[in-house]
């Protein structure tokens, strides 16, 4: 007995389907109609990106060569065209987009995507806590508040201003960001370091008569300046 | 309610096992029944500190791999009924402690104690994170130096940020204990003031003890300085601080120091 498998004939299915598509209107002249493409490309340079669009010429009157030419420019700005329509299929030949009739007009819905609402980022950041030896305060948007102190071992790197109600026992880093105008406050200076903007002091070179009071550290030219705040 | 409570220094060789064991003996006394958990795999001495080394079967690290159930684990006290201890193991490291293991065990002994004393390694690893991570209490031992208040700071920051409480939005409850207070050191003002910790660490006092020889000579034949020598200066310095935990009000003593003949003699210097 023979066995011989015959391939199963699979039917073609074909199905009608709709699609919205850009329509566009080229009008004479021609490479003003592009230069005003350009324009809107120039606004928002994604604009056609995956989108197909369709050429009605039937405001012009161009050659088969002339819309050779105008479909070429416009895959030059990465718009391709999916169908000619509004002329006459001899005026196209097989390489171009075919001829398309019997389009409907249509409501374009965008469908992008609604940019989530953005808030203007916060330029302050406020602690209501002790700064605990090991930790590590990095704020490079704006100023830095601190209601309690800061421990030795401890680090507030701000691109604004320092605030600290309390005792500086670690280090704190004042206008990051090249902000010389940034300032570091606090109550009572037992810092390990003071910077400003890269200018830094360390304890050592802190004058440790000065710091038993609320001061302020501030950028002079290049020294970091401690001064009293009364 | 049980209550979980952690025993941490951050540095090492500040009185973390002669605290747990002293608090946790007092509070056995007290009538609570308590269990001191060893946290120190590797390390351990708590068995030592409470004169049970001699008794250890099987160990946390048995409990968590399942080899041992906990009931024969848990070693009871000769002293005290209600004292009970949990010892580490000595011949792994800090790595057989994994977080389900822990949490599986700290849940356990919930059910069975009142109190949950562990004893947390030195350090801000492993072995001290997770005995700290169940924790609701936290004793912060510290000594009255700039190298020990500075370790209990870096802890007390990591018992506010990587304990379940405060994952959970809470805070743990944390007291300072100052221990080693030197009298005659702190007089000369070659130590921290207590005034000064307090203000660097902002964490409520729970009991100074002070510098003793009773307490090493407690550790020496394997007792709790509270039921070594419950006259002691140390042992009284404890029971009260674990009256404290119980929630009492007891007046804080700061030892003052004990003038010798000499002080007696020379104790007036010419103005």
């Amino acid at each position: 007995m023979e066995a011989i498998a015959r391939p199963l004939r699979q039917p073609v299915r074909m199905r009608g389907r709709s699609y919205v598509a850009f329509v566009f209107y080229p009008v004479v002249p021609i490479l003003g109609w592009l230069d005003e493409i350009d324009a809107t490309l120039e606004q928002s340079p994604g604009f056609f990106v995956g989108k197909p669009v369709v050429l009605d010429l039937s405001a012009v009157d161009l050659s088969q060569s002339g819309i050779m030419q105008l479909v070429t420019s416009l895959e030059q700005r990465n718009i391709r065209v999916l169908g000619i329509e509004g002329v006459d299929a001899d005026r196209l030949s097989a390489s171009m987009p075919p001829l398309l009739v019997g389009g409907r007009h249509c409501v374009l819905t965008q469908n992008e995507k609604k940019k989530p609402e953005t808030r203007p980022k916060p330029t302050s950041l406020l602690l209501d806590s002790q700064v605990r030896s090991g930790q590590s305060i990095i704020f490079p948007d704006g100023d830095v508040t601190i209601v309690g102190s800061v421990s030795s071992g401890a680090e507030i790197v701000a691109g604004g201003s320092i605030h600290i109600y309390g005792t500086l026992r670690g280090r704190a880093m004042a206008g990051t960001n090249g902000n010389t105008a940034a300032r570091i406050y606090c109550q009572k200076i037992e810092a390990e370091l003071l910077a400003i903007d890269g200018y830094y002091r360390t304890a050592e070179e802190i004058d440790a008569t000065a710091c038993d009071r609320p001061s302020q550290v501030w950028l002079d030219g290049n020294i970091v300046q401690i001064t009293p705040l009364n | 309610m049980a209550k979980v409570l952690v025993v941490t220094s951050g540095k090492g060789g500040v009185g973390k096992t002669t605290s747990t064991a002293a608090l946790g003996a007092t509070l056995a006394q007290m009538g609570e029944k308590v269990v001191v958990v060893d946290f120190d795999v590797g390390l351990r001495n708590l068995d030592l500190i409470l004169g049970a080394e001699r008794r250890v079967v099987f160990d946390f690290i048995n409990v968590v791999q399942g080899i041992a159930n906990l009931s024969q684990a848990l070693i009871r006290d000769r002293r005290l009924d209600n004292l009970w201890l949990l010892p580490a193991s000595q011949t792994k490291d800090k790595d057989a402690l994994t977080d389900e293991g822990v949490s599986k065990i700290i849940a356990e002994l919930r059910t069975r104690f009142d109190w949950i004393l562990c004893d947390s390694p030195a350090g801000i690893e492993r072995g001290a994170t997770l005995a700290m991570r169940y924790a609701d209490e936290a004793v912060i031992v510290t000594n009255p130096e700039v190298s020990s208040v500075r370790d209990s700071d870096r802890i007390i920051g990591m018992l506010d940020s990587k304990t379940v409480k405060a994952e959970q939005g809470e805070q743990v409850k944390k007291h300072l204990l100052i221990t080693r207070f030197d009298t005659a050191r702190a007089a000369r003002g070659e130590m921290l003031s207590i005034d000064d910790v307090l203000e660097i660490l902002a964490t409520p006092l729970i009991g100074i003890i002070p510098e003793s020889q009773d307490v090493l000579r407690a550790s020496n034949v394997g007792s709790p300085v509270t039921l070594n020598d419950a006259s002691s200066p140390a042992a009284r310095a404890y029971i009260d601080a674990a009256r404290r935990l119980m929630g009492e009000t007891v007046p804080m003593m700061v030892p003052a120091p004990r003038k010798g003949l000499m002080d007696r003699l020379l104790g007036r210097r010419a103005a």
